[in-house]
């Protein structure tokens, strides 16, 4: 009987692991061999010679990598904080009130963004956003009185705008419904008693909500950030990273020096190596705090 | 008081008119993108835009579904990926999500935690290394290589959410069984995993999306007629004239499976989503 019970957990997590680890981290073991080597698919039969960390010195003396890495941050310091407070303000208006036919339709509504295929995303974008028979254009010249459309994604910092408004189009719904279950779980009894001592909102909001709030809103950061760091596939179809590289987050640049233009697989493995790190630290203390209590 | 009423009637309207705007931001791009695929080319691309008044045509989903552009087959591809991964992802997930949730074993934390962390990865770190083994072993164009790709995120997404849903069936369950000598392989299949069924459908059917919209992987794991449906979308913008009628046609195809399915999950969409870190 102990016996068998102690090989049971391996019978049961061996398969998921043992495959899980083929396709996860066999993966990351050979990219960080690659890393330290030289690795040009153009030269297909070129001997890899050992270079040891000069790849690693190439990518942290790359301006433009350092370009990517730091557009990456500024889509997400400024994605994120207009997500939540578009979707806190949403949630509020969903939770409560007149209207309860609208507020349940615009809840089921909410989900069609959260599982738009990022790809078609950026397709409508650029239908959208098309600076010659765009609907944005046509808002834009019946507000303005205008006759010259904006360059959506023709001019550098207006195509960085525009990948942000979808950006927020999409994940914003994602915040609110978030929201939405964080402030279901608010005692009614502890609110209404509330409203006898205040009536102002942000004292409600401070003293009442905000406990319930907190972790839909670690979620919320956590994952988004995650996704972001992650964000390819609709700025892809949207900008392809243009124009110049105004739009290129850094999941395009690795992806452009390693399987696009450059083909630099030592280069590009050595930048993903780096990302790994990065978003590994930040994903421990991310789930260490998010899910104290649980298990870790 | 007069004036309390007056306050409050217009915070009504304003809660309306909020609400309706949700709704209206939501949908458009969505609303939009169907009603361009049934629209000519011309009004498409007309500078008024059309909202309600263009005559309907199904020109470009007869155009995407024929041989030139073999959009049905990208579709199939993409549900034969999806559908493989999110079985395989069962499969070999439910049994690791029971073994996290029952048993007590040496750094099941850490192991718990290498499951988690997979959600954090970027696909471009492990499509670098893959794609050198690949074309060396000749397998790029492979499906069953992308297949096991999607098992990157699939597995996490089932293991997460069923670890949860198994943690929340009572132990004394499990334990009734084996005092009457039952197998944990028995107990398993028998006793806990039906029970636990909700959570497996949406896992699965999370799964399933993931897999459906997944784009970097078949975008350089996939060649010709083994392309799946969203690298099939993006291979239209290629050329000098778009065909905008073709595109959103297809982006209609795409998209439609996946809302359908998630409004019927709408409800535990979000809990899903978030791995459970809210309950």
């Amino acid at each position: 009987m102990h016996t068998q019970k102690r090989i049971t957990p391996f019978v049961f997590l061996g398969p998921a692991v043992l495959v899980l680890a083929l396709v996860g981290i066999y993966p990351l073991v050979f990219a960080a061999w690659v890393s330290l080597h030289d690795y040009l698919l153009s030269q297909p039969n070129a001997p890899h010679n050992l270079v040891w960390l000069s790849n690693y010195v190439t990518v942290i003396k790359d301006p433009l990598f350092w370009g990517a890495i730091g557009r990456t941050l500024v889509y997400l310091l400024i994605a994120l904080p207009v997500e939540i407070v578009l979707g806190l303000a949403i949630a509020f208006m969903l939770r409560r009130g007149h209207w309860a036919r609208l507020r349940g339709f615009a809840r089921v509504m909410l989900v069609i963004p959260l599982a738009m295929t990022p790809v078609v995303t950026g397709l409508i974008g650029r239908l959208i956003f098309n600076s010659d028979f765009g609907v944005a254009n046509w808002v834009q010249r019946s507000l303005t009185g205008n006759t010259v459309g904006i360059e959506w994604l023709g001019n550098p910092s207006m195509a960085f705008v525009t990948i942000l408004l979808l950006e927020i189009w999409q994940w914003t719904p994602f915040a609110a419904l978030i929201f939405l279950s964080g402030l279901t779980a608010v005692p009614v009894e502890v609110e209404e008693a509330a409203t006898l001592e205040t009536r102002s909102f942000w004292v409600m909001l401070r003293s009442i909500q905000l406990p319930f709030l907190m972790p839909a809103l670690t979620a919320i950061l956590i994952l988004r950030t995650a996704d972001v760091l992650k964000q390819f596939d609709m700025v892809y179809t949207l900008t392809g990273g243009g124009p110049g590289s105004s739009t290129e987050l850094i999941n395009l640049y690795i992806t452009r020096i390693g399987l696009k233009g450059a083909f630099d697989q030592g280069v590009a493995s050595a930048q993903a190596i780096l990302m790994l790190v990065l978003t590994t630290v930040l994903s421990r203390l991310y789930i260490r705090y998010l899910y104290k209590g649980d298990n870790a | 008081m007069q004036r309390a009423r007056v306050s409050s009637t217009v915070r009504t309207a304003l809660h309306g008119a909020g609400l309706i705007v949700v709704v209206f931001c939501t949908l458009f791009p969505f609303l939009w993108m169907v009603s361009a695929s049934l629209k000519t080319t011309n009004d498409i691309t007309s500078k008024q835009p059309l909202f309600f008044n263009f005559s309907v045509t199904f020109d470009h989903y007869r155009t995407i579904l024929g041989d030139q552009y073999n959009v049905g087959g990208s579709l199939i591809n993409s549900l034969i990926v999806a559908t493989s991964a999110t079985l395989l992802a069962v499969v070999l997930g439910t049994p690791a999500a029971y073994a996290l949730a029952r048993f007590e074993f040496k750094r099941k934390d850490d192991l718990w935690f290498w499951f988690i962390s997979n959600r954090f990865m970027s696909a471009v770190v492990i499509l670098l290394p893959i794609y050198l083994l690949a074309s060396r072993l000749k397998l790029i164009g492979n499906p069953g290589l992308l297949i096991a790709m999607h098992l990157t995120f699939s597995i996490p997404v089932v293991v997460w959410i069923c670890t949860d849903q198994f943690r929340s069936i009572p132990r004394e369950l499990d334990e009734a069984a084996m005092v009457d000598g039952a197998s944990p392989l028995f107990i398993f299949w028998r006793i806990a995993l039906p029970l636990a069924l909700p959570g497996v459908v949406v896992s699965s059917i999370l799964s399933f999306i993931f897999s459906w919209n997944e784009l970097l992987f078949a975008l350089f794991l996939t060649r010709g007629d083994g392309v799946t449906a969203p690298v099939r979308a993006t291979s239209f913008l290629s050329g000098y004239d778009v065909p905008w009628g073709e595109i959103m046609a297809t982006g209609t195809l795409i998209v439609l499976p996946v809302v359908i399915f998630s409004l019927l999950v709408s409800r535990h969409l979000v809990q899903g989503l978030t791995m459970g870190a809210i309950k």
